[in-house]
Protein backbone atom coordinates (compact mmCIF):
# COMPACT_ATOMS: atom_id res chain seq x y z
CA UNK A 1 0.00 0.00 0.00
CA UNK A 2 2.68 2.45 1.04
CA UNK A 3 4.79 1.37 -1.91
CA UNK A 4 1.94 2.06 -4.34
CA UNK A 5 1.42 5.48 -2.76
CA UNK A 6 5.15 6.18 -3.08
CA UNK A 7 5.19 5.26 -6.76
CA UNK A 8 2.12 7.42 -7.47
CA UNK A 9 3.70 10.40 -5.68
CA UNK A 10 7.02 9.83 -7.44
CA UNK A 11 5.30 9.72 -10.84
CA UNK A 12 3.44 12.95 -10.07
CA UNK A 13 6.67 14.59 -8.90
CA UNK A 14 8.58 13.62 -12.04
CA UNK A 15 5.66 14.64 -14.27
CA UNK A 16 5.53 18.01 -12.53
CA UNK A 17 9.28 18.46 -12.92
CA UNK A 18 9.06 17.73 -16.64
CA UNK A 19 6.22 20.26 -16.82
CA UNK A 20 8.41 22.85 -15.09
CA UNK A 21 11.17 22.35 -17.63
CA UNK A 22 9.14 22.24 -20.85
CA UNK A 23 6.05 24.43 -20.37
CA UNK A 24 6.17 27.70 -22.28
CA UNK A 25 4.27 29.95 -19.90
CA UNK A 26 6.12 30.90 -16.68
CA UNK A 27 2.88 30.70 -14.70
CA UNK A 28 2.24 27.14 -15.90
CA UNK A 29 5.83 26.27 -14.98
CA UNK A 30 5.24 27.62 -11.51
CA UNK A 31 2.03 25.68 -11.00
CA UNK A 32 3.76 22.47 -12.13
CA UNK A 33 6.44 23.26 -9.55
CA UNK A 34 3.76 23.50 -6.85
CA UNK A 35 2.53 20.03 -7.88
CA UNK A 36 6.07 18.67 -7.60
CA UNK A 37 6.58 20.27 -4.18
CA UNK A 38 3.27 18.94 -2.86
CA UNK A 39 4.01 15.40 -3.96
CA UNK A 40 7.51 15.65 -2.48
CA UNK A 41 5.83 16.63 0.78
CA UNK A 42 3.85 13.39 0.47
CA UNK A 43 7.11 11.47 -0.01
CA UNK A 44 8.50 13.16 3.11
CA UNK A 45 5.49 11.89 5.07
CA UNK A 46 6.14 8.37 3.80
CA UNK A 47 9.75 8.74 4.96
CA UNK A 48 8.52 9.69 8.47
CA UNK A 49 9.63 13.33 8.23
CA UNK A 50 6.29 14.84 9.20
CA UNK A 51 7.58 18.21 10.33
CA UNK A 52 9.53 18.70 7.12
CA UNK A 53 6.47 17.76 5.07
CA UNK A 54 4.51 20.51 6.81
CA UNK A 55 7.35 23.00 6.35
CA UNK A 56 7.64 21.99 2.70
CA UNK A 57 3.99 22.84 2.08
CA UNK A 58 3.96 26.02 4.17
CA UNK A 59 7.34 27.53 3.27
CA UNK A 60 8.02 26.19 -0.23
CA UNK A 61 4.63 25.69 -1.84
CA UNK A 62 3.17 28.57 0.17
CA UNK A 63 5.71 31.33 0.62
CA UNK A 64 8.47 30.87 -1.97
CA UNK A 65 6.18 29.93 -4.86
CA UNK A 66 3.89 32.88 -4.09
CA UNK A 67 6.99 35.11 -4.17
CA UNK A 68 7.85 33.75 -7.62
CA UNK A 69 4.27 34.20 -8.82
CA UNK A 70 4.27 37.72 -7.43
CA UNK A 71 7.41 38.60 -9.40
CA UNK A 72 6.02 37.04 -12.61
CA UNK A 73 2.81 39.02 -12.23
CA UNK A 74 4.67 42.19 -11.26
CA UNK A 75 6.91 42.05 -14.33
CA UNK A 76 3.92 41.01 -16.46
CA UNK A 77 5.71 37.94 -17.82
CA UNK A 78 2.61 35.73 -17.77
CA UNK A 79 2.03 36.29 -21.48
CA UNK A 80 5.55 35.26 -22.49
CA UNK A 81 4.59 32.31 -24.65
CA UNK A 82 7.59 32.50 -26.96
CA UNK A 83 9.58 29.31 -27.17
CA UNK A 84 12.68 30.08 -25.16
CA UNK A 85 14.55 26.81 -25.33
CA UNK A 86 18.16 27.16 -26.31
CA UNK A 87 18.95 25.37 -29.54
CA UNK A 88 21.79 23.86 -31.53
CA UNK A 89 25.08 23.10 -29.88
CA UNK A 90 23.76 24.11 -26.48
CA UNK A 91 21.06 21.44 -26.64
CA UNK A 92 23.69 18.81 -27.50
CA UNK A 93 25.83 20.00 -24.62
CA UNK A 94 22.87 19.83 -22.24
CA UNK A 95 22.03 16.28 -23.29
CA UNK A 96 25.69 15.31 -22.90
CA UNK A 97 25.78 16.76 -19.39
CA UNK A 98 22.60 15.01 -18.24
CA UNK A 99 23.76 11.80 -19.91
CA UNK A 100 27.00 11.84 -17.94
CA UNK A 101 25.17 12.73 -14.73
CA UNK A 102 22.58 9.98 -15.24
CA UNK A 103 25.38 7.52 -15.96
CA UNK A 104 27.20 8.39 -12.73
CA UNK A 105 23.97 8.22 -10.74
CA UNK A 106 22.91 4.80 -12.02
CA UNK A 107 26.43 3.52 -11.38
CA UNK A 108 26.14 4.88 -7.85
CA UNK A 109 22.77 3.27 -7.15
CA UNK A 110 23.30 -0.10 -8.80
CA UNK A 111 24.24 -1.93 -5.61
CA UNK A 112 21.88 0.09 -3.44
CA UNK A 113 19.58 -2.75 -2.31
CA UNK A 114 21.59 -3.03 0.90
CA UNK A 115 20.47 0.49 1.83
CA UNK A 116 16.97 -0.68 2.74
CA UNK A 117 18.32 -3.22 5.23
CA UNK A 118 20.49 -0.52 6.79
CA UNK A 119 17.51 1.83 6.91
CA UNK A 120 15.40 -0.73 8.73
CA UNK A 121 18.03 -0.75 11.47
CA UNK A 122 18.78 2.99 11.51
CA UNK A 123 15.15 4.05 11.17
CA UNK A 124 14.24 2.58 14.53
CA UNK A 125 16.33 5.22 16.25
CA UNK A 126 14.36 8.02 14.57
CA UNK A 127 11.05 6.27 15.23
CA UNK A 128 11.91 5.97 18.92
CA UNK A 129 12.87 9.65 19.01
CA UNK A 130 9.57 10.64 17.36
CA UNK A 131 7.71 8.36 19.76
CA UNK A 132 9.37 10.02 22.73
CA UNK A 133 9.45 13.73 21.78
CA UNK A 134 6.87 14.02 19.00
CA UNK A 135 7.47 14.83 15.33
CA UNK A 136 8.52 18.43 16.05
CA UNK A 137 10.49 17.66 19.21
CA UNK A 138 12.56 14.99 17.48
CA UNK A 139 13.97 17.56 15.05
CA UNK A 140 13.93 20.50 17.49
CA UNK A 141 16.13 18.70 20.01
CA UNK A 142 19.28 18.49 17.83
CA UNK A 143 18.43 21.85 16.26
CA UNK A 144 18.53 23.68 19.58
CA UNK A 145 21.41 21.74 21.16
CA UNK A 146 24.07 20.49 18.75
CA UNK A 147 23.22 22.82 15.88
CA UNK A 148 22.24 25.95 17.79
CA UNK A 149 25.11 28.05 16.37
CA UNK A 150 24.23 27.30 12.71
CA UNK A 151 20.61 27.98 13.64
CA UNK A 152 21.45 31.46 14.94
CA UNK A 153 23.62 32.13 11.89
CA UNK A 154 20.63 31.20 9.75
CA UNK A 155 18.69 33.94 11.51
CA UNK A 156 21.41 36.45 10.60
CA UNK A 157 21.36 35.15 7.02
CA UNK A 158 17.63 35.81 6.78
CA UNK A 159 18.09 39.33 8.12
CA UNK A 160 20.85 40.00 5.58
CA UNK A 161 18.65 38.58 2.81
CA UNK A 162 15.78 40.88 3.75
CA UNK A 163 18.02 43.95 3.79
CA UNK A 164 19.75 42.90 0.57
CA UNK A 165 16.48 42.28 -1.26
CA UNK A 166 15.19 45.68 -0.16
CA UNK A 167 18.34 47.47 -1.28
CA UNK A 168 18.41 45.68 -4.65
CA UNK A 169 14.75 46.04 -5.54
CA UNK A 170 14.20 49.56 -4.28
CA UNK A 171 13.66 52.16 -6.96
CA UNK A 172 16.40 54.77 -6.70
CA UNK A 173 15.02 58.25 -6.27
CA UNK A 174 17.21 60.94 -7.73
CA UNK B 1 11.82 2.76 -0.21
CA UNK B 2 15.18 4.44 0.51
CA UNK B 3 16.68 3.31 -2.80
CA UNK B 4 13.61 4.43 -4.72
CA UNK B 5 13.71 7.82 -2.97
CA UNK B 6 17.34 8.29 -3.93
CA UNK B 7 16.56 7.39 -7.53
CA UNK B 8 13.64 9.85 -7.54
CA UNK B 9 15.96 12.47 -6.09
CA UNK B 10 18.52 11.78 -8.83
CA UNK B 11 15.83 12.09 -11.50
CA UNK B 12 14.61 15.40 -10.12
CA UNK B 13 18.16 16.74 -9.86
CA UNK B 14 18.93 15.80 -13.45
CA UNK B 15 15.67 17.38 -14.64
CA UNK B 16 16.54 20.55 -12.71
CA UNK B 17 20.01 20.66 -14.26
CA UNK B 18 18.49 20.13 -17.69
CA UNK B 19 16.08 23.00 -17.11
CA UNK B 20 18.85 25.35 -16.00
CA UNK B 21 20.85 24.45 -19.08
CA UNK B 22 18.18 24.74 -21.77
CA UNK B 23 15.86 27.55 -20.68
CA UNK B 24 16.51 31.21 -21.36
CA UNK B 25 13.91 32.73 -19.05
CA UNK B 26 15.77 33.77 -15.89
CA UNK B 27 12.80 33.06 -13.61
CA UNK B 28 12.37 29.52 -14.92
CA UNK B 29 16.11 28.89 -14.58
CA UNK B 30 15.73 30.00 -10.99
CA UNK B 31 12.75 27.69 -10.53
CA UNK B 32 14.84 24.80 -11.84
CA UNK B 33 17.52 25.61 -9.25
CA UNK B 34 14.80 25.30 -6.60
CA UNK B 35 13.98 21.92 -8.13
CA UNK B 36 17.60 20.86 -7.66
CA UNK B 37 17.54 22.03 -4.04
CA UNK B 38 14.40 19.96 -3.48
CA UNK B 39 16.03 16.89 -5.00
CA UNK B 40 18.90 17.28 -2.55
CA UNK B 41 16.41 17.71 0.30
CA UNK B 42 14.77 14.44 -0.67
CA UNK B 43 18.15 12.69 -0.65
CA UNK B 44 18.87 14.13 2.82
CA UNK B 45 15.52 12.96 4.19
CA UNK B 46 15.92 9.49 2.67
CA UNK B 47 19.43 9.10 4.08
CA UNK B 48 18.32 10.38 7.48
CA UNK B 49 16.63 6.98 7.84
CA UNK B 50 20.10 5.49 7.78
CA UNK B 51 22.24 7.90 9.74
CA UNK B 52 19.94 9.63 12.18
CA UNK B 53 17.88 12.79 12.46
CA UNK B 54 20.75 15.14 11.48
CA UNK B 55 19.73 14.78 7.83
CA UNK B 56 16.37 16.37 8.60
CA UNK B 57 18.07 19.21 10.50
CA UNK B 58 20.15 19.89 7.39
CA UNK B 59 17.02 19.94 5.23
CA UNK B 60 15.70 22.62 7.56
CA UNK B 61 18.84 24.70 6.93
CA UNK B 62 18.67 24.11 3.18
CA UNK B 63 15.07 25.35 3.15
CA UNK B 64 16.04 28.51 5.03
CA UNK B 65 18.92 29.22 2.68
CA UNK B 66 16.63 28.55 -0.31
CA UNK B 67 14.13 31.09 1.00
CA UNK B 68 16.86 33.71 1.47
CA UNK B 69 18.27 32.91 -1.96
CA UNK B 70 14.83 33.23 -3.58
CA UNK B 71 14.29 36.64 -2.00
CA UNK B 72 17.67 38.03 -3.10
CA UNK B 73 17.59 36.37 -6.53
CA UNK B 74 14.14 37.68 -7.36
CA UNK B 75 15.21 41.15 -6.24
CA UNK B 76 18.15 40.90 -8.64
CA UNK B 77 15.81 39.76 -11.43
CA UNK B 78 13.51 42.72 -10.74
CA UNK B 79 16.37 45.20 -10.87
CA UNK B 80 17.73 43.59 -14.08
CA UNK B 81 14.25 43.77 -15.62
CA UNK B 82 14.06 47.43 -14.76
CA UNK B 83 17.29 47.98 -16.65
CA UNK B 84 16.84 45.76 -19.74
CA UNK B 85 13.02 45.35 -19.89
CA UNK B 86 13.46 41.59 -20.31
CA UNK B 87 14.37 38.50 -18.30
CA UNK B 88 15.85 36.61 -21.23
CA UNK B 89 19.39 35.68 -20.15
CA UNK B 90 20.75 36.05 -23.70
CA UNK B 91 20.45 39.80 -23.24
CA UNK B 92 22.67 39.90 -20.17
CA UNK B 93 26.04 39.50 -21.82
CA UNK B 94 28.08 42.20 -20.15
CA UNK B 95 30.25 39.69 -18.27
CA UNK B 96 30.48 37.26 -21.19
CA UNK B 97 33.81 36.90 -22.99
Amino acid sequence: MIDILFYVLAAVAIGGAIGVVISKSPVASLLFMVVTLASLAGVFVLLEAHFLAAVQVIVYAGAIMVLFLFVIMLLNLGHDYVQDLKGGTFMVLAFAVIGVMAGFLTRQFRGAGVLDAMAAAGGQQIDASIQQYGAVGAIARPLFTTYVVPFEITGILLLVAIVGALVLAKRRVS
Amino acid sequence: MITESLILSAFLFVLGTFGVLIRRNAIIMFLCIELQLNAVNLAFVALSRLWGIEGQVFVFFVMTVAAAEAAVGLAIIISIFRHYETVNVDNFNLLKW
